[in-house]
């Protein structure tokens, strides 16, 4: 129990926001949106780690949660790169227009 | 450990050559500094203790987050000789480019992440190694900036490998949770003193973290995104992507499931065992149609992730598999890199499509030779180092109860050699495209010969490596 609610509560919220971000990595075509729900599923980890954290007593879990926050960071600012890259050679982030490589 | 340290080393030292002016003599630097980090595994190489407490009881460093034992300096060799075989392979790639330095360095930052993925025994580690050689494959695969398939192949890996970062990292917050520890000794100390009452999200778990594994590996169902890459990347790009990256990877899946989880074999088992049966007969099958041999060895490596991973699952409840594991990423990196600098001299245009290859016996009967060696080794064919590779695999497995997986191995590997004698009939028997021979540089010509004969050596004399834990 963590302030009176359960810890499956918590649980529960950070499976349904890794979820959504999940989904919206799959069914979105906008590139930056694809960034954005990537964010999303990292940071229901963080909140599920605060949790687990706070209910261990034990501050590894929140250290790790700052592992998580850089290296996402890290990702992005890769991630933004590749795409202005793909936006100067083809003027479009529209993930449906890259399919040079078919299966 | 000390290994680990001299890559990192030359990798900052390679991002101050570009301001210091040392361009010029970077690049013998870093394959001395390589062999000297391999040097550096036998220099580690501890006299072995018994048979079990091999993984456990060994010098572990940065309060117990990296453990260098002797599995994770037999695979740091295995990734360090793949990474020298490739930086000669790469010599052009550095030339071409203009902001080389950069290039070398992050090659190097991703070896220190594939290094820190055979030495894990944190899920810290085992976190920020994957991120540490990740990231930099992104940029490498991304490279030809003006290359539209080079983007893409970059932007795909990227989405498809944080989207797996994130299932990792999921996994990794429900263990912690239910285990409240990130030490593989301390989860597998847990496991095995719970007796089953363990909550329901630890398995949860334990199966996002396989799943995110089986993304890195590229192995069915998760493999969707392996050709595309592959096929989009600077040819070069792809060689260390099929090697260095492919053992780091099942280094670090052998770790966390033999070590971490092995006392719920059963749980993982089941899945694994699905995986592998779809990644071998997915891989083999849409491989057969493949026209481009770059996108054909995209599918064959899928194909030898599920040997690498059956080699983990008859490992489930043991340690007795680990040296079929190593034997086999060895033989299948010494291939790869030979096929890989094969096509990369046939085809300078980047598609590698088949037709290439046609008369190449005429054209440059050497690399004709190699590449059939080189391909005899992939498909399996006896007397080459493939053959006892898939040999071991098959007689871990046969003791488990996953006996049916050999059948499927046997069917498809039958297929697989249809695809892979393609290429050998293509340069044998069908009439050249043009008569003008192909041209090999000096380096690439010493590489061949060395993997060549590499490739026959452990495949006469495979006891040394089997025999290496012993």
């Amino acid at each position: 129990m963590l302030n009176g609610i359960s810890i499956n509560m918590y649980i529960m919220l950070s499976a349904v926001l890794f979820i959504i971000g999940a989904v919206g990595v799959m069914a979105r075509r906008n590139s930056i949106i694809l960034f954005m729900c990537i964010e999303l599923m990292l940071n229901a980890v963080n909140l599920l780690l605060v949790a687990f954290s706070t209910l261990h007593v034990d501050a590894k879990g929140q250290v790790f949660v700052f592992f998580v926050m850089a290296v996402a960071a890290a990702e992005v600012a890769v991630g933004l790169a590749i795409l202005s890259m793909i936006y100067r050679n083809m003027k479009t982030i529209d993930i449906d227009e890259l399919s040079k490589l078919k299966h | 450990m000390k290994g680990l340290f001299i890559i990192s080393g030359l990798g900052i030292l390679a991002m101050l050559a570009e301001i210091f002016k040392f361009k010029k003599i970077l690049y013998p630097l870093v394959l001395v500094g390589i062999l000297a980090a391999y040097a550096m595994t036998f220099v580690d190489w501890n006299p072995p203790t018994d048979h079990l407490s091999r993984l456990d009881e060994l010098t572990a460093s940065f309060s117990n987050m990296i453990r260098f034992d002797q599995v994770a300096l037999a695979f740091s060799g295995v990734i360090l000789v793949t990474a020298f075989f490739w930086f000669i392979l790469a010599s052009h790639y550095f030339e071409n480019e203009t902001n080389i330095t950069d290039h070398f360095a992050l090659v190097l930052f991703a070896l220190v992440g594939a290094l820190m993925l055979t030495s894990f025994s944190n899920m810290t580690t085992l976190f920020l190694g994957v991120e540490i050689l990740s990231i930099p494959m992104y940029v490498l695969a991304a490279s030809r900036k003006k290359d539209i398939a080079s983007n893409e192949a970059g932007f795909k890996y990227l989405i498809m490998g944080s989207f797996a970062s994130g299932f990792l990292l999921f996994g990794i917050a429900l263990v912690y949770g239910a285990t409240g520890t990130f030490d593989l000794g301390g989860i597998s100390h847990y496991i095995s003193n719970s007796h089953g009452d363990v909550p329901a999200f630890f398995y949860a778990g334990v199966i996002m973290m396989l799943i995110a594994l089986c993304f890195k590996v590229s192995a069915a169902p998760f493999h969707f995104w392996a050709p595309d890459v592959y096929e989009g990347s600077p040819t070069v790009i792809t060689a260390l992507m099929s090697t260095v990256v492919k053992t780091a990877a099942f280094a670090a899946l052998m770790r966390l499931f033999n070590v971490g989880f092995h006392h719920i074999g059963d749980v993982w088992g089941q899945i694994m065992a699905v995986v592998i049966g779809l990644s071998l007969v997915i891989s083999n099958i849409t491989a057969a149609s493949q026209q481009s041999v770059k996108r054909m060895l995209a599918y064959s490596s899928i194909s030898h992730a599920a040997f690498m991973l059956m080699g983990v699952l008859a490992n489930k409840n043991g340690f007795d598999s680990i040296s079929s594991i190593l034997y086999y990423s060895l033989a299948y990196s010494v291939g790869s890199i030979a096929s890989f600098t094969v096509l990369y001299n046939v085809s300078k245009d980047n598609n590698g499509h088949i037709e290439a290859f046609n008369g190449l016996s005429k054209r440059n009967p050497f690399l004709a030779v190699c590449m059939v060696v080189a391909l005899l080794s992939l498909a399996g064919i006896p007397v080459t180092a493939g053959f006892f590779a898939k040999y071991f695999i098959f007689t871990t497995l046969i003791g488990t109860p996953y006996k049916w997986l050999l059948g499927v191995a046997v069917v498809t590997s039958a297929i697989g050699a249809y695809y892979y004698f393609k290429v050998l009939i293509a340069m044998y028997f069908k009439p050249a495209i043009s008569t003008e021979p192909v041209k090999v540089e000096m380096s690439h010509t010493v590489l061949l010969i060395i993997t060549t004969l590499f490739t026959l050596a452990i495949g006469i004399v495979p006891g040394y490596i089997i025999g290496i834990f012993k």
